[in-house]
């Protein structure tokens, strides 16, 4: 029997249960995109019938990392940049624990930036929301890896000379099997976006729009936004690499000329996840590795019969 | 120490199987009944470079390289560069020979391999004078031809081994028997004929020597030839550790090697990830989710854990961690020995410190320690580091086989099951209290915890302050009394520490001055001390392991039992001997320092030599080390 009677509980959730007691309120400025990607989620997992207590959510910091605090499951509130290799980790020790990592778009594509690369080449089966609002919003409205070029801060009063990151390319070129992006603005598509990328076996991937009505007042609201599929402007397919790719390309550089075009721009179908193919190598228990230190009947190997004969 | 002892030192270049030669050498001599200690040295370089790797052997006991050595097997670097006058670097192909000589005791052994090693660049060594002045007996072969013979040219490894039996009139059968062990058919055929075409063309010689196979006896018990690694590695897998996460970094990379041709077989996980950053906060997201787990790294990737070893003491997840020191700063000399990371990993990591550091002196103290590290790790929700060295890591010492004859432990400490937490004391508004300020019924300071998955357990971890339930919260009685319960079992930590003993103590309990040292030179001084003693000073020594919580007690009672203290430790700047007179906060001026850093271990005869300096107030006749006096002298 397992320990953990949370995990693949059939049940029906009601959205309420996702909002903690202690901290019902979120803190974010009036009109933040932030509130949204709670929502969002909490929706989206009530949907899917999930238990609070199967649910690991990990953010980093910044105005996205207090996400923790206001959607109830068990978290795991990191360090900046540092959700994801927490997150994975935590997937492998226990597969059927639901784990979704957070973070900003500075958290995600820039001080944590290599973890992204990473964590989507691995695969893992996780779900990975980043809250863009093309700024650090926490520390006051620094430029940040989204912030576009010629963007004007405190700390790049003349503007910046840098190209923006583009998220969902560098997603896919690193081996995202899902990629979305979705804004704050459309709430309905978010919750479904959400709900997709945790049920998708695989690292899922979800660029989410969120505006910063303080530091960030210039930006877009990401009105008036596109949702790609229901548009017979765009005509693409989703599982083919090449087709999304230059479909990415287009959206990120729309972004900076005025037009929100969401969507699903990437879904890899057969592509198992690391547990998968980890556990193909004999490299991972096919029973979930946390479930064995809270079985009294475990049996444990010791170093003296199997490894100390070599050294005779 | 007497004739009684054989130190053997096979030099080459790195690719020439310097280190598997030089192992299955120990364990032959091992298994004849000596007791065996290797010392390894070796340059950053996959290919060519000065190495060498040295066993000493005696009928008892070897806790240490000894001083110098007295059988120089050099095979020549068939990685050489290419000889130039210009070259700063040198003649590399002479070096296996050249290098080795200022260590070579009088009456020594010199194997060289004529067919590698040209005769008339050892002329230019005036090998010849300093092998009358100093009693050396040479004695070229080729044993590139040999091995050619035979077999292959790599071989020519064997070719050497044979010879050293035929001189020291040792029997080649116990390492025949590892050959045969490790290979079979042709190739098992080919190394036997090499060995057996050494032995006898050494027969040939004229042999005038006084150094033989050291008197030994079938061992009373079985042995087991282990590293300071393989004892680390295996201890957390008796301590119940199934996953770790890493990044490859020498001295670390050998502990996370061994972890991760194990684990599958064990039923862990091993992840080898981006960067140090992500292999400690790996560590920490498999211990939240409920598997004991660890990482480590070497200096500079330790230096990326800083901040995730800050959040596993701030967000109460328990995680090994593991530091394998060697010459810094920076990225300094990569395969050498240091103990200057002290300071590094006690301290690392903004805010007050809240770890536990060991120190391990030997090989059985990196088992047991590492099982501390643990069980201290999972019973309080704390990380616990363990600092060793390049040399403890690599170094190859026989300890009892039935030393290994120990019980798993797959309990995660103080994790609560979901019937407890149903139990359990709530937050107002319903959720888990994983943070209490005051649970009762474990151990000081510890609030039961939960795991992912468990019903009615969830709460959230943080790196920022925290109420019970593990909310933020920024309110100032919250923060001091957080705080005090966090810090408070560093204290019920030092209890069971002490009750553990893991501080190890030599020589007799009167003596009139004390050495102290810490971690993996302790052998070494505990051999200088016999020595002492026997030469008519009144010495004991305390090798130290518990960094943090610091053994107050018994190092205040062992100072003030002494008239003097010497500190004995590889670094520059006498970091542990501050770390005492800082948790202390006297003896200041009874403790004085013998500092190594020049990328080699202390011989005994050099701690020999720095406490007879240092008591009669003279200085240092060597210049490889340095001596700090006491404050105030």
């Amino acid at each position: 029997m397992s320990a953990f009677s949370a995990i693949g509980e059939q049940r029906e959730a009601d959205e309420d249960e996702f909002t903690p007691g202690i901290e019902p309120q979120p803190t974010w400025c009036p009109g933040c995109g932030d509130f949204a990607v709670n929502n969002a989620l909490k929706k989206a997992m009530s949907k899917l019938g999930k238990n609070p207590d199967e649910v690991l959510l990990c953010t980093g910091i910044g105005c996205s990392g207090k996400l923790n605090s206001y959607f109830e499951s068990y978290g795991f509130h990191t360090i900046h940049g540092r959700s994801l290799p927490v997150a994975r980790a935590a997937k492998l020790a226990n597969p059927g624990v639901e784990v979704v990592a957070a973070g900003g778009d500075g958290d995600g594509y820039g001080i944590g930036g290599n973890h992204f690369m990473h964590t989507a080449r691995e695969n893992h089966d996780m779900t990975y929301i980043v809250f863009n609002n093309e700024i650090f919003g926490l520390t006051k409205g620094q430029t940040s890896p989204t912030s576009p070029k010629g963007h004007k801060s405190k700390t790049q009063p003349s503007g910046s000379a840098k190209q923006p990151v583009r998220p969902l390319s560098l997603s896919l070129a690193s081996g995202a099997s899902y990629v979305a992006r979705t804004a704050a603005v459309n709430p309905n598509q978010a919750a479904e976006i959400i709900a997709e990328a945790v049920e998708h076996d695989g690292f899922a991937h979800i660029d989410f729009l969120t505006q910063c009505p303080t530091w960030n007042k210039d930006a877009r609201q990401y009105v008036p936004y596109t949702d790609v599929q229901d548009s017979d402007d765009y005509d693409f397919d989703v599982t083919n690499r090449e087709e999304a790719g230059k479909m990415m390309y287009e959206v990120e550089s729309k972004l900076y000329e005025g037009e929100v075009l969401t969507g699903r721009f990437y879904k890899a179908e057969d592509r198992p996840s690391y547990g998968e193919e980890k556990r193909a190598t004999g490299e991972m228990p096919e029973e979930p590795l946390a479930e064995r230190y809270y079985d009294e009947d475990a049996e444990w190997e010791r170093c003296a019969e199997q490894l100390i004969q070599k050294h005779t | 120490m007497t004739d009684q002892e054989l130190i053997w030192r096979i030099a080459g270049g790195s690719g020439d199987g310097i280190d598997s030669n030089s192992r299955y050498f120990a364990k032959a001599l091992m298994r004849s009944g000596l007791d065996v200690f290797t010392h390894r040295h070796y340059p950053s370089r996959i290919r060519g470079g000065h190495t060498y790797v040295e066993v000493r052997a005696t009928p008892d006991g070897a806790a240490s390289r000894g001083d110098g050595y007295n059988f120089l097997l050099a095979l020549g670097d068939s990685f050489a560069r290419n000889p130039s006058e210009d070259a700063y670097y040198g003649n590399e192909e002479l070096k296996p020979l050249s290098e080795n000589l200022d260590d070579l005791r009088e009456g020594g052994i010199i194997v060289y391999d004529s067919g590698l090693i040209d005769e008339e660049q050892v002329a230019e060594l005036n090998l010849e004078e300093r092998a009358e002045e100093n009693d050396w007996h040479v004695y070229p072969v080729d044993l590139r031809g040999i091995a050619k013979e035979h077999g292959r040219e790599i071989m020519r490894n064997n070719a050497g081994i044979g010879v050293t039996a035929a001189l020291l009139d040792m029997d080649t059968s116990e390492y025949e028997g590892i050959m045969e062990e490790m290979w079979s058919d042709d190739i098992l055929e080919a190394n036997l004929a090499v060995i057996q075409d050494g032995y006898e063309q050494a027969q040939e010689f004229e042999q005038n020597h006084d150094i033989s196979m050291p008197d030994h006896e079938e061992p009373e018990e079985p042995q087991a030839l282990v590293s300071g690694s393989d004892a680390i590695a295996y201890g957390a897998l008796d301590a119940g550790c199934r996953f770790i996460a890493g990044y490859p970094m020498t001295p670390w990379t050998d502990v996370f090697t061994i972890m991760s041709q194990n684990l599958p077989q064990f039923g862990g996980i091993s992840e080898q990830v981006e960067d140090e950053i992500a292999a400690a906060a790996l560590a920490l997201g498999a211990s939240h989710t409920g598997v004991k787990s660890m990482s480590g790294s070497s200096g500079g990737g330790f230096a990326l854990m800083s901040e995730p070893l800050g959040l596993a003491e701030m967000s109460e997840t328990p995680v090994v961690l593991i530091e394998a020191m060697r010459a810094g700063p920076s990225t300094g000399m990569p395969t050498k020995p240091e103990q200057a990371d002290l300071e590094h990993v006690l301290y690392t990591s903004q805010g007050d410190s809240t770890r536990v550091v060991l120190a391990p002196g030997d090989q059985q103290e990196c088992y047991e320690q590492i099982r501390t590290a643990f069980e201290l790790a999972y019973d309080y929700q704390i990380p616990a580091l363990l600092i060793y060295d390049q040399k403890l890591q690599g170094e190859l010492r026989n300890v009892d086989a039935s030393f290994f004859d120990q019980e798993p432990d797959g309990d995660p400490g103080s994790v609560i099951t979901e019937e407890e937490i149903a139990e359990a004391a709530e937050h107002h508004a319903g959720k888990f209290k994983r943070f209490q300020y005051d649970a009762e019924g474990g151990k000081e300071g510890v609030s039961p915890r939960s795991v992912p998955g468990q019903k009615g357990g969830r709460f959230l971890a943080t790196g920022n302050e925290h109420n019970e339930a593990g909310h933020i919260s920024e309110d100032p009685d919250n923060r001091v009394l957080q705080m005090n319960r966090r810090l408070g079992k560093l204290e019920s930590i030092r209890e069971e520490l002490d009750e553990k003993g893991n501080q190890t103590h030599h020589g007799p309990d009167e003596a009139e001055y004390g050495i102290m040292c810490w971690g993996s030179h302790q052998g070494t001084v505990f051999e200088a001390v016999d020595r002492l003693n026997d030469d008519g000073h009144s010495v004991k020594a305390i090798g130290v392991s518990d960094l943090m919580p610091y053994p107050e007690e018994e190092v205040s009672a062992f100072l003030e039992s002494v008239e003097e203290c010497l500190v004995v430790e590889m670094n520059a700047t006498a970091q542990f001997r501050g770390l005492t007179q800082k948790e202390l906060g006297r003896f200041g001026p009874k403790l004085s320092s013998l500092l190594k850093y020049n990328g080699n271990p202390f011989e005994p005869a050099e701690i020999v030599e720095g406490f007879e300096s240092s008591i009669e107030g003279e200085e240092l006749a060597v210049s490889n080390m340095k001596y700090v006096p006491a404050a105030g002298d």
